[in-house]
C-alpha cells in the first residue's frame, strides 16, 4: 500500500508527472481514434457510391438489352 | 521512387506494414511506460519530475521530424507532381502537431516544477510555438481551398518557408541563452546521459515512431479513398 502511494506520489511531482502522462494518452488515442473513423467513413462512401454506379450501370444495361429485344420484336 | 507513387501499390504495402507498426507501437509504449515510470531512477537534482522527459523529449522529436516529412513531401510534390507527396504531407500534419502540442504541454508540466514558470518566452519555447502555428495553419489553409489540388499546392509553400523553423528550433538552445536545458542524447560523441534513463527515453522514442508510422499510413489511405470518391462524383457529373 506504502509503495503504491509512493509510486502515485512521485516524490512530490505526481502533480506533475500523472497529468503529463495523461495528456499524451488522451492526445495519442484520440488521434489515431480520430485517423481511424475517418478512413472507415471515406471507405464506406467509396463502397456506397461503387454500389449505385454498379448499379446503375446494371439498369442501363438491362434498358438497352430491353430496347433490342423490342427492337427485334418490330 | 516512382514505384511508390502508384497507390494501388502503396495501399498493399501499407497493408503489410500497418499490423506491424501497430503492434510495435502497443509493445514498444508499454515497455517504455514500465521502464521510464518504474525502472529507471529519479535524477538526483530533477527528483521524480525527470520522468515527464520520457514523453516530452520524444514529442519533441517526433514533431520536427513530422515537420521535415511534411516539407520534404511538399518539395517533392510541387518539383516531380509525385501524387502520393500531397498526400503524406497531408496526413502528417494533424501527427505532427498532435506531438507538438505534447511537447508544450510536457514541457510546460515540467518547467513549473523545475524553473518555477509554466511559460517562458524563451528561444526553444517560443520557436516551438510557431512550429504549432505552422501545423495549424498548414492545415487550415489547404482545406481553404474547394479544388484540394490548389489547396495542397498553397499548404506545400507554407510548409517549405516555414521549414527555416526547424533547424531555429533545434540550435535555439546553443544560440540563445535560455532555460531550457541543451541536447544530452544527439550530442556528439557520447550523449550526456545516465544509462538507465536512455533506455525508456529510447524506447519511448522508438514507441512514438511507430505510433507516427501507423497514424501516417492510415491517414494516406483515407486520402487515396477520399481522391477515389471525388474521381467518381466528377465523371458522375460529366456524364
Amino acid at each position: 500500500m506504502e509503495t503504491i502511494r509512493a509510486f502515485f506520489n512521485m516524490g512530490g511531482y505526481g502533480g506533475f508527472v500523472w497529468p503529463a502522462y495523461g495528456v499524451s494518452a488522451i492526445v495519442l488515442v484520440g488521434l489515431i481514434v480520430m485517423t481511424v473513423r475517418s478512413m472507415r467513413a471515406r471507405e464506406a462512401e467509396l463502397a456506397n457510391l461503387q454500389a449505385v454506379l454498379g448499379s446503375r450501370r446494371a439498369a442501363a444495361q438491362a434498358q438497352r438489352s430491353n430496347r433490342k429485344v423490342l427492337d427485334g420484336d418490330a | 521512387m516512382h514505384r511508390f507513387a502508384n497507390p494501388t501499390r502503396f495501399l498493399r504495402l501499407s497493408a503489410a506494414i500497418l499490423p506491424w507498426s501497430a503492434g510495435l507501437t502497443i509493445v514498444l509504449m508499454a515497455v517504455g511506460l514500465v521502464t521510464g515510470l518504474m525502472v529507471s531512477p529519479a535524477d538526483y537534482q530533477q527528483g521524480e519530475s525527470v520522468r515527464i522527459m520520457y514523453v516530452h523529449v520524444p514529442s519533441a522529436w517526433m514533431g520536427m521530424l513530422a515537420y521535415s516529412v511534411m516539407a520534404i513531401s511538399s518539395a517533392v510534390a510541387l518539383i516531380w507532381k509525385h501524387p502520393l507527396a500531397d498526400l503524406i504531407a497531408k496526413s502528417s500534419a494533424p501527427a505532427g502537431a498532435a506531438f507538438t502540442f505534447l511537447c508544450l504541454v510536457t514541457g510546460s508540466l515540467w518547467g513549473k516544477p523545475m524553473w518555477g514558470a509554466w511559460w517562458v518566452w524563451d528561444a526553444r519555447l517560443t520557436s516551438m510555438l510557431i512550429l504549432l502555428f505552422l501545423y495549424l495553419g498548414y492545415m487550415a489553409l489547404v482545406s481553404a481551398f474547394d479544388d484540394p489540388a490548389r489547396g495542397a499546392k498553397a499548404g506545400a509553400i507554407l510548409a517549405l518557408v516555414g521549414f527555416v523553423n526547424v533547424p531555429i528550433i533545434k540550435f535555439s538552445v546553443d544560440w540563445w541563452n535560455t532555460l531550457h536545458q541543451p541536447a544530452s542524447v544527439t550530442k556528439l560523441g557520447m550523449p550526456s546521459i545516465a544509462t538507465p534513463m536512455l533506455i525508456p527515453l529510447l524506447v519511448m522514442a522508438l514507441a512514438f515512431h511507430a505510433y507516427y508510422v501507423t497514424v501516417l499510413l492510415l491517414g494516406v489511405r483515407a486520402e487515396i479513398t477520399a481522391a477515389k470518391v471525388r474521381a467518381i462524383r466528377l465523371t458522375q457529373v460529366h456524364e
